[in-house]
C-alpha cells in the first residue's frame, strides 16, 4: 500500500514535469518556426 | 569587457574588480574542493565522524541548507498558487537561493555517503518505508523543478533572448510556471517533512522520537512548517547582504515587508505548534520511555538547557512577536534582529535533531561523546557557501533577477531623476523612469 | 512437515556467570574476519560486533559491585518484524527474517548513509571507516565462509549466520530440514569459558534459551522469568538478547527509569 502511494505520487510529479517542459518545448519550437520570439512579438 | 551580457537599463562593477572580490571566494571554493577529493579517494576516515556519530556535521548542513532554501517553494506558493503577486518581485531571487541550497545538499550527500557510486541505489533499491528513500526522491524532483524554475532567468539574458527560441522558451515556461510552481510545493511540503520525520521516527532514540499521526511523526509537519517560516527569513537575510554589498537597493520594501509579514505569522504559529509539541513529548513520551526532560539536557559538557531556550524563545518566540507587528517590522535593527534570529532558529532546530540526538545517551552505562569537525568536514561544508555566492555574484550581473531593480535604480537621472528614486524606495506607484 | 514454526534465534547471557575475560569478543573478531586498526585505543571507530561493558553499582567500599555485560547485535523483532534499523535503511539493505528472526546485512549493497546507526539505541552497528588491512600473511587465516567488507559499508553481529548456513547444508544433505540445538551455535556462546552465553530458537521449548528467558510471545516477547530482563525493554525494540541476573541493580541498569519509578514488568 505504501509502495504504490510512494511510487504513484513519485510518477506524478514526474509525469507533471515532464509533460510540462514537453509542452513548453515543443511549443517554443513551433512559435519559433512560425516566425514569432524575435524583439517584439 | 561583458557589457553585452549584463541586463539593460543597470549598472554593473568592471569585470576585473568582480574578480578581484570573488577572488578569496574562490580560494574557499578550492579548498573545500581539494577536502572533497581527500574524501572520495581516502575515505569517511577523513571526518571526525564515528560510530556514536554516524550523522555529523554534513547531515546537519544539508538539513539547514534545504529548510533555508524553504523561501522558493514557499514564496512560489504565495506568488502563484495563492496570488500575492508582489512577490513576483522576490521570487527570483528566492528560486535563485533554493537552487543554490538544493544543488548543496546533494553535492554534500555525494560526500557523506559511504561509498558515493553507490548511491544510485536508492532509488534503484529504494525502501518505501524509509523516511530518507522519500527524501532523496523529492529531493532530487524537486531539484528538478528549481532547475525548471531557474532556466527562464538564465534564458532571460541579454544574448541568450535574443534567439527566438530560447525567447519562446521562457516565454512559454512563464506562463505554466504555477503548474511548476504547485508541483514544487507538493513536493517540498513532503521532503521538508520528512526529513523531520527522519529524526521522528527513531523510536530507539527517546530524544528524537515523536508520536505522530498514521505514519508521520509530528516532527514531520515541524519541519515543514519550520521551513516555511525561516525559508523566507533566509531570502530575505540574503537580500539585504546583497544590497548591502551591490549598495543599491533591489527590491521594494512593501515587497519585503509582505513576505516578512507572512514569514512572521508561519513562525508565530510554528512556535505555538513546536511549544505544544516540546511539551507533550517532555511530559509524556519520553518519561514512557524511562527519561526526564533534564536526561537529555544535562551531565554533559556541551548541551545545556540553554540551547532549547535558545531555539524556542530567543529564536522563535522573539523574531515570531517582531515580524508579525508593523512597528517590528519597521524599525530596520529590530527586523534584521528577527530575521538573523529566525535563521538561526532553523539552524539550532537542526542541530538539536541530528547532533544532540547522537549525542544523548541512551544505554544506562554509556555517557555523552563530544564531537567537533576536522577540517575536512568545514572546508567541504564552505564549499557550497562559496559556490552559492559566486553564482548569486553572476546571476545578479547577468540576469535580470531584480524586476525592480531599474525602477529603484534609475541609470540616467532625466527629468524625474531623484523624486523619482524617493517615490520608488517608499514602494508608491510610478511610471517607471525611461531608462 | 512436524516443527514447520518460525524459529526464532536469540541468546541469553548470565551476567553472574560472565567474567569479562573477553574471549567472546575475540572469539568474534577471529570468526567474523573483523578489520582492525593499528591503534585500537579508540573504540569509537572500532568494530567490535560483540562488545563486552563494565557496569557498577556506583556504590562506594565495601558495596562497590560490578558487571560485565556482553553486548551482540539484539536482532529486535519490534513491531512484527519493525526492527529501528531495519525500517530505515533506505536501499534495503537489512532485512528482518521471519524464519529464523535474525537481521542481516547486505554489504554490497549498502551505501554507507549511517541512517540505522542512528537508529540503533545499542550502538550494536559499526562502520567501515576504513578499508580492511590484514597484517602479512593473515589473509590466509580469514574465514572462507564470511565475506570480509569493503570501506563505506554497515557491518554488524549476524549470530553467525554463516554456521546456520553450513549446519543446514550438512543437514540437507542427510535428509533432513530441522537443526540440533549444538548444531548451530555462535562462536561467542562457543567460547565463553563460563559458560555464560546460551544461543538457540527462542520459540523451541528443548532449548536452554528458552527454558531460561521463557519468552511471552503474546506480549512482545518479554522474559517471563523474573530474574530475566532484556536491554532497554521500553523502548519496543524486542529484542532477542535476554540477560539473567540475580542482582537487583543489575536489572534495574537494563533500563531508563524516572527517579521514583519502580523497575517491573514494563507496560
Amino acid at each position: 500500500m505504501s509502495h504504490l502511494v510512494f511510487m504513484g505520487g513519485l510518477w506524478f510529479a514526474l509525469n507533471i514535469l515532464g509533460l510540462g517542459m514537453t509542452y513548453c518545448i515543443i511549443k517554443a519550437a513551433i512559435d519559433t518556426s512560425k516566425g514569432k520570439g524575435g524583439e517584439h512579438s | 569587457m561583458d557589457s553585452a551580457l549584463i541586463p539593460k537599463g543597470v549598472n554593473r562593477c568592471p569585470l576585473s574588480e568582480l574578480i578581484l572580490k570573488l577572488g578569496p571566494v574562490v580560494a574557499v571554493l578550492l579548498w573545500g574542493v581539494v577536502a572533497m577529493f581527500m574524501c572520495w579517494i581516502k575515505g569517511l576516515n577523513q571526518t571526525n565522524m564515528n560510530d556514536s556519530y554516524g550523522f555529523a556535521l554534513w547531515i546537519w548542513a544539508d538539513l539547514t541548507v534545504i529548510a533555508l532554501g524553504g523561501g522558493a517553494f514557499f514564496t512560489g506558493l504565495l506568488r502563484y498558487i495563492i496570488g500575492k503577486d508582489k512577490l513576483k518581485n522576490i521570487i527570483n531571487f528566492a528560486v535563485l537561493i533554493g537552487f543554490i541550497c538544493y544543488s548543496s545538499a546533494l553535492l554534500i550527500l555525494a560526500i557523506d555517503i559511504g561509498q558515493p557510486l553507490r548511491g544510485w541505489f536508492i532509488f534503484w533499491h529504494a525502501n518505501v518505508h524509509s523516511m530518507l528513500t522519500e527524501v532523496a526522491f523529492c529531493l532530487t524532483c524537486y531539484f528538478m523543478v528549481l532547475t525548471i524554475e531557474y532556466l527562464p532567468l538564465i534564458l532571460e539574458n541579454r544574448q541568450i533572448d535574443r534567439l527566438p527560441f530560447f525567447h519562446n522558451l521562457s516565454h512559454n515556461m512563464h506562463e505554466i510556471m504555477a503548474v511548476f510552481a504547485a508541483t514544487g510545493a507538493f513536493l517540498s511540503f513532503f521532503h521538508q517533512g520528512s526529513l523531520g520525520g527522519v529524526a521522528g521516527v527513531l523510536f530507539g532514540r527517546p530524544f528524537a522520537f515523536r508520536e505522530g499521526i498514521f505514519i508521520w511523526p509530528w516532527t514531520f509537519f515541524l519541519f515543514t512548517w519550520s521551513a516555511a517560516a525561516c525559508g523566507p527569513c533566509f531570502t530575505i537575510m540574503l537580500l539585504k547582504i546583497t544590497e548591502r554589498i551591490t549598495r543599491k537597493k533591489l527590491v521594494k520594501d512593501d515587497v519585503v515587508d509582505l513576505l516578512a509579514k507572512i514569514a512572521g505569522w508561519m513562525l508565530t504559529t510554528y512556535i505555538i505548534a513546536k511549544i505544544i509539541d516540546t511539551w507533550y513529548w517532555a511530559m509524556v513520551t519520553a518519561p514512557s520511555l524511562g527519561f526526564e526532560l533534564t536526561d537529555f539536557y544535562s551531565n554533559n559538557p556541551f548541551y545545556g538547557m540553554w540551547i532549547l531556550i535558545l531555539e524556542i524563545v530567543v529564536c522563535g518566540i522573539i523574531p515570531s512577536i517582531i515580524l508579525i507587528s508593523k512597528k517590528g517590522r519597521s524599525n530596520p535593527v529590530s527586523f534584521m534582529t528577527a530575521v538573523v534570529l529566525a535563521v538561526l532558529g532553523a539552524c539550532v532546530n537542526r542541530w538539536a535533531m541530528v547532533l544532540q540526538v547522537m549525542a544523548a545517551p541512551v544505554l544506562t552505562f554509556e555517557g555523552w561523546p563530544m564531537y567537533y569537525p576536522s577540517w575536512q568536514e568545514v572546508a567541504t561544508t564552505l564549499l557550497p557557501v562559496a559556490y552559492g555566492i559566486i553564482l548569486v555574484a553572476l546571476s545578479y550581473r547577468y540576469l535580470p533577477v531584480f524586476p525592480q531593480e531599474v525602477e529603484l535604480n534609475p541609470v540616467e537621472s532625466e527629468d524625474q531623476g531623484g523624486k523619482a528614486k524617493k517615490a520608488a524606495l517608499s514602494g508608491a506607484e510610478v511610471s517607471p523612469a525611461r531608462a | 512437515m512436524k516443527n514447520d514454526q518460525a524459529k526464532k534465534y536469540g541468546m541469553v547471557i548470565d551476567l553472574d556467570k560472565c567474567t569479562g575475560c573477553g574471549a567472546c569478543m575475540v572469539a568474534c573478531m577471529a570468526e567474523n574476519n573483523i578489520p582492525f586498526k593499528e591503534d585500537e585505543s579508540n573504540k569509537l571507530d572500532s568494530i567490535t560486533w560483540m562488545r563486552v561493558y563494565q557496569l557498577t553499582n556506583g556504590k562506594p567500599y565495601p558495596e562497590t559491585d560490578i558487571c560485565y555485560i556482553p553486548r551482540p547485535c539484539m536482532h529486535c523483532e519490534g513491531d512484527h518484524g519493525h526492527s529501528p534499523c531495519v525500517s530505515v535503511c533506505p536501499a534495503t539493505a537489512t532485512d528482518y527474517s521471519q524464519k529464523t528472526g535474525i537481521v542481516s546485512q547486505i554489504y554490497t549493497r549498502c551505501f554507507g548513509c549511517r541512517y540505522c546507526m542512528a537508529a540503533c539505541p545499542y550502538h550494536a552497528r559499526y562502520f567501515n571507516w576504513w578499508d580492511p588491512v590484514w597484517p602479512n600473511g593473515m589473509e590466509k587465516f580469514l574465514n572462507p565462509s564470511v565475506s570480509p567488507r569493503m570501506r563505506g559499508v554497515v557491518e554488524k553481529c549476524s549470530f553467525c549466520f554463516h554456521r546456520h548456513q553450513l549446519a543446514m547444508n550438512k543437514a540437507f544433505v542427510e535428509g533432513r530440514r530441522e537443526l540440533e540445538e549444538n548444531e548451530y551455535q555462535t562462536s561467542c556462546a562457543q567460547a565463553c569459558p563460563s559458560g555464560a552465553i546460551a544461543f538457540g530458537d527462542l520459540n523451541n521449548p528443548k532449548h536452554t534459551v528458552n527454558q531460561l528467558a521463557q519468552p511471552d510471545n503474546a506480549h512482545g516477547g518479554q522474559p517471563k522469568n523474573p530474574e530475566v530482563f532484556r536491554l532497554l525493554e521500553k523502548l519496543g525494540t524486542n529484542p532477542k538478547v535476554y540477560y539473567v541476573s540475580s542482582r537487583e541493580w543489575v536489572r534495574r541498569a537494563g533500563d531508563n527509569y524516572l527517579k521514583n519509578e519502580n523497575p517491573g514488568k514494563a507496560h
